[in-house]
């Protein structure tokens, strides 16, 4: 099939970026975007261009390094995967695809699609984990969890930390990230003799990082390639809730 | 003084404001819903003196007045944070919303906030400060005929359509409020949100058509 | 002529590591505080390690090329960890993990080394869940296991099909809490362009900021090596696109030898290959083996009819399905191990039994499991493989069987480390995939995890004091030292070069061809012809490329096309070590299968009188030949047999 792209380009964090249109040729429908925009590189190269730089790693879907918002959606049109995983066939042959990078204050643009998503880190950094170090630890089995519960934690803990939530978010917040780690150990033995410090903490980094309010559109969990239920935001604000009436000074 | 409060105490202050500030609106509208079933305008009228003298009533005033204030600000300051958090738009606008009149929470607000002052001037000024007729019943009970104010007030067409589009957005703004309430508060349970948002959207289309029923009946009748 | 000391404490086998931790030297914690550690790489080993160093009080300075240590390939592995647990009563235990791991290996991995695997992997799973890490449980509590080829007991912990992904976000979580306290120092998006020494000793590395294109010098006193894997020297494989052996071989070049470099284990369930402008290939979860059964069709005209589409797999009769594993492997079926399994499926398509448009693929078929369990328990089993597979291919893997074909996925092959994990450059270790060490010719399932968190996790935090406890009066050493200096002007010198050569093709095209050749001939079967030839072709491939290859941009900005350039060159010159080392080994053993060495059925002949052995290569300069060094393997405890999974 043939598009035409419609690209973002800025050469740094600093640069003015604008759109630029790109047109290729025989692409076939069941290679991924990602190899798309490869065969785009590679004739930019030949050209004495300078390729469109894009965060990828993985290309099955796990490291949620791929960041792209094509044609008004994070990862584009196909719902539950990450652009890596989107396949050409969701296009038409003849179309114009507009590629944008994230768009989020604590997310600056580095180059062209790329951006700096440390501020997921720092949350994390700021409490989304369980302060236990190397050894010393009972028995894997010596902490029985409902599977219930086990298999929640889990659908919370499989987020990807791509920024999807916030890409597609009109507020630009990161409540979907931040309550999926916040989620994943409030229902977890392991995780509740902190959770009370560690809901306060990292809603307050997430805060201080600049990402919007939720305003509870779901467009994060619509957009969300690990289709994380906003169910752990709820759970997030009742743990907040909790520890700002219940904790002590 | 809502910036140093977190996001989340923020939406929480909302929810609980928001839903304090729809047991307003179910009151007031079971008391304006009294016009039409009573062609002598006394059930209103009593209903309306009652509102006006019962002390409970008017501390409780007080204490609407400010959640209005709080929603507000709140909601206001919620906003331009949002606004801040993404300083480069998309050129291609995202729709993946799935609460569809979330978008519209500032617009609808907005509108609906000067409705309010417009209705504020209309109503509530004029039966506090201004003067309304008395009427005395064969009851020989005697109240302003406040629902006079009301029935001449939606002869006025492009007065009862302004009032119908405000009811409207109200709705817009209430199917998306209420279950985002329950949501902020943390109330989410994979049991009963599925009744809450039922619940909500049918208690916003019952508020909209109950308040825009009575200028239309006024209006055609 | 050098001799390799292994280092293996005396003793009996189960108490090797005991007695060592009982005598090694430590480090007192106000020293600790003192001494620097660099950690390149921030995978499963890599973060793992940085987190422990900081918790004991080290200052650690970790290095990775992402943007976030969570996205490191090791979240990319799916199935599971091993541990011998024994949770499932089926007759697991310590013994027969190790025993298990080093017949899985072929007999080409230490014993010793091997069986600390296997006793430090029960500490894992207990950390992991302390940590919060959810795996997959049972409806009593208990955690659940599930069994993986190679094994005939139930050791394998998950969590879905995402067990890589949750044991590395617990690592990195780890790994966060220390970024936090201020322990561990972490650069994100760097890439280490060279090693220094200093009077001998590992001392530093140079680094590129991936962003700005600094080059940066840092110093420690001792370097952690944790990069993963060079698969991706075949272009096409399993791994990620950054993955990389840049690292590993800047270090082979700085005087770490090189361990068995052509150990390389082909994946037998990966989505086949769809076209050329394919960028990577993806792996499908070995535990499908549980419950798919692979088969091609038995007559050569239905596998002809299917390859033009003429005739769909679900058409085809009970009576006209061959399911070759099954066949020949009566006891394993389709749980034999994966080089097994590999080398099967290409025997069936060399043979003209192969299935899909381009004869490449075989078939793993669901249909009989979803009629014994049904959909759903299929579903929650899988569902999230299947699903990946319907993006991908198209096709619904519930109605129709899927398609796959052996692909490169891991390398047994790295670093050389004794049994400390230490190189034999003194203070550089190497751990993870990165090192040669536990897994021999070939690894099995589940085993990969296990090995790069025991690194990280109990074995680099205790031999790394014994080596620095003699280095406590040591001052942090100075980057303005001149073997800083040098090693960075020799580092931007290599990319000055690069970037000068202002060629016509594409790092891209380079790194195909190498890929094809490595495919070809250093793949799956290997003979004495092949592997000579692609020596040849490797170094003209080489040549052309300092010749013709276009890299665009600069040095000071956001240039991928550079990061490509500096790994390819590379790869250029591992892929002829890699030739090299299967063409001295004149046996087949594992994932390295010489077509002149099998038995009358076609499978692995080893040489346990000549081969028996390391192959540790050392760096002689870059036009010399490399020397080959000799590590015997001793096995004291086990005999060694012949494998047999049938």
């Amino acid at each position: 099939m043939d598009l035409t792209l419609k690209i973002w380009r800025q050469a740094s964090a600093e640069g003015k970026g604008k759109f630029v249109n790109y047109q290729v040729q025989n692409i076939s429908a069941d290679a991924s975007f990602l190899e798309m925009l490869d065969i785009l590189n590679e004739r930019l190269v030949v050209e004495g261009e300078d390729p469109v730089a894009f965060d990828h790693d993985c290309r099955e879907g796990i490291c949620g390094a791929c960041s792209i918002y094509i044609n008004g959606r994070p990862h584009g049109p196909d719902r539950g995967i990450t652009t890596c995983q989107m396949h050409m066939r969701n296009f038409k042959d003849g179309e114009t695809i507009v590629i944008e990078p994230w768009r989020a204050k604590p997310f600056p643009v580095i180059k062209d699609l790329m951006v700096d998503r440390s501020a997921f880190d720092a949350i994390i950094q700021a409490g989304g984990y369980v302060s236990v170090s190397t050894g010393g630890v009972p028995d894997a089995n010596a902490i029985p969890i409902p599977k219930r519960k086990a298999d929640e934690a889990m659908d919370a803990a499989a987020c990807i930390g791509c920024g999807a939530c916030v890409a597609a978010c009109k507020n630009a917040s990161a409540m979907l990230f931040v309550s999926a780690k916040v989620s994943q150990f409030a229902l977890l033995p392991q995780g509740r003799l902190e959770a009370r410090e560690r809901v306060q903490k990292m809603v307050a980094k997430m805060d201080e990082l600049g990402f919007g309010n939720c305003t509870n559109t779901y467009a994060c969990e619509a957009e969300c390639p690990k289709e994380i239920s906003v169910s752990h935001i709820a759970r997030m604000n009742r743990e907040f809730l909790g520890a700002k009436l219940l904790s002590e000074k | 003084m809502s910036l140093k409060y977190s996001s989340v105490t923020k939406k929480i202050v909302m929810s609980l404001a928001g839903l304090f500030l729809t047991s307003f609106l179910v009151v007031h509208l079971l008391i304006n819903l009294l016009i039409l079933f009573d062609p002598t305008r006394e059930l209103f009228n009593e209903a309306a003196h009652f509102m006006a003298t019962n002390p409970l009533i008017q501390t409780f005033q007080y204490v609407l007045f400010f959640g209005f204030i709080l929603h507000i600000i709140f909601g206001l300051v919620l906003q331009i944070q949002n606004w801040m958090a993404r300083p480069v738009r998309y050129e291609k606008k995202g729709s993946s919303e799935q609460s569809y009149f979330s978008k519209f929470m500032i617009h609808t607000g907005a509108i609906v906030f000067i409705f309010l002052i417009i209705h504020f001037a209309n109503f509530f000024v004029k039966a506090k400060f201004g003067h309304v007729e008395a009427l005395t019943y064969p009851s020989g009970a005697t109240y302003e005929d406040l629902g006079m104010l009301v029935v001449n007030l939606f002869q006025d067409g492009a007065y009862v359509i302004f009032y119908v589009v405000a009811i409207l957005l109200l709705g817009f703004h209430l199917d998306h409020g209420f279950q985002s309430a329950f949501q902020s508060l943390g109330l989410n349970h994979s049991r009963y949100t599925p009744f809450i948002k039922l619940f909500g959207t049918l208690f916003s289309v019952a508020i909209t058509l109950g308040f825009i029923s009575i200028p239309l009946v006024i209006y055609f009748s | 002529m050098v001799k390799l000391d292994a280092k293996i404490p005396q003793g009996p086998l189960a108490e090797k590591w005991t007695n060592y931790k009982a005598h090694q030297n430590l480090v007192n914690p106000a020293n600790k505080r003192r001494l620097d550690i660099i950690v390149i790489g921030t995978g499963l080993a890599g973060a793992s390690a940085a987190a422990s160093f900081g918790e004991l009080g080290f200052n650690v300075k970790a290095f990775g090329i992402h943007d976030s240590p969570r996205r490191a390939h090791s979240i990319a592995a799916q199935g599971g960890i091993n541990a011998a647990k024994n949770y499932p009563n089926d007759g697991d235990s310590i013994y027969r993990l190790f025993y298990d791991t080093i017949k899985g290996g072929d007999y080409r991995s230490r014993e010793a080394n091997v069986y600390r695997l296997a006793e430090v992997s029960n500490n894992i799973i207990d950390q992991c869940v302390a940590q919060g890490v959810p795996f997959a449980r049972e409806y009593g509590g208990l955690l659940d296991n599930r069994s993986f080829g190679g094994a005939q007991v139930s050791r394998t912990f998950y969590a879905r099909g995402q067990t890589g992904q949750q044991l590395l976000l617990g690592a990195y979580s780890a790994l966060s809490k220390e970024i936090a306290k201020g322990s561990v120092k972490m650069h994100t998006r760097s890439e280490i362009l060279d090693f220094v020494l200093v009077d001998g000793r590992a001392r530093g590395v140079i680094t590129r900021d991936l962003i700005s294109g600094k080059i940066e010098r840092h110093s420690a006193h001792a370097v952690v090596l944790a990069t993963g894997g060079y698969g991706n020297v075949f272009f096409l494989s399993t791994n990620a696109m950054a993955s990389n052996g840049s690292a590993a071989w800047k270090a082979y070049k700085k005087g770490a030898f090189f361990g068995n470099p052509s150990f390389t284990q082909i994946h037998p369930t990966c989505i086949p290959v769809h076209g050329a402008y394919q960028s990577k290939l993806t792996l499908m979860s070995e535990s499908l083996r549980n419950d798919g059964r692979i088969w091609v069709p038995k007559f050569k005209e239905d596998a002809e009819k299917i390859q033009k589409g003429q005739l769909k797999p679900t058409e085809l009769g009970e009576d006209r399905r061959d399911y070759y594993l099954e066949r020949r492997y009566p006891a394993f079926g389709n749980l034999v191990p994966r080089d097994v399994a590999s080398r099967a499926a290409k025997e069936r398509c060399d043979a003209g039994f192969g299935v899909g448009s381009t004869g490449l693929a075989v078939y793993l078929d669901f249909a009989d499991a979803i009629k014994r369990l049904g959909k759903h328990v299929i579903e929650a089993r899988y569902g999230n493989l299947f699903q990946m597979y319907e993006k991908i291919v198209d096709e619904n893997p519930y109605e129709t069987p899927m398609m796959i074909y052996p692909a490169v996925h891991y390398t047994m092959g790295g670093i050389w480390v004794d049994y400390e994990l230490q190189t034999t450059i003194p203070g550089l270790f190497a751990a993870g995939e990165a090192n040669f060490s536990d897994h021999g010719a070939n690894r099995l399932g589940a085993s990969a995890l296990m090995q790069g968190l025991s690194d990280g996790y109990f074995v680099l935090p205790y031999t790394i004091q014994n080596y620095l406890a003699d280095q406590i009066q040591v001052p942090r050493i100075s980057t303005e030292l001149p073997e800083f200096e040098q090693a960075e002007k020799e580092a931007l010198s290599q990319i000055e070069k690069l970037l000068a050569v202002n060629g016509k093709e594409t790092v891209d095209s380079f790194h195909r061809k190498l890929g094809l050749i490595m495919w070809d001939f250093v793949g799956m079967a290997r003979n004495k012809e092949g592997l000579e030839k692609a020596i040849k072709d490797i170094q003209e491939l080489r040549a052309d490329f300092w010749k013709n290859v276009k890299v665009p941009g600069t040095n000071q900005m956001v240039n991928p096309e550079l990061e490509k350039a500096i790994r390819v060159a590379d790869y250029l010159e591992l892929g002829e070590l890699m030739a090299r080392d299967a063409l001295m080994r004149n046996e087949s053993c594992g994932g390295h299968f010489r077509e002149e060495y099998q038995t009358p059925e076609g499978e692995a002949l080893r040489s346990d009188d000549v081969f028996n052995f390391v192959a540790a290569w050392e760096y002689k300069g870059e036009n010399a030949e490399p020397a080959m060094h000799k590590e015997p393997l001793v096995f004291e405890f086990i005999e060694v047999k012949q494998r047999n999974y049938k």
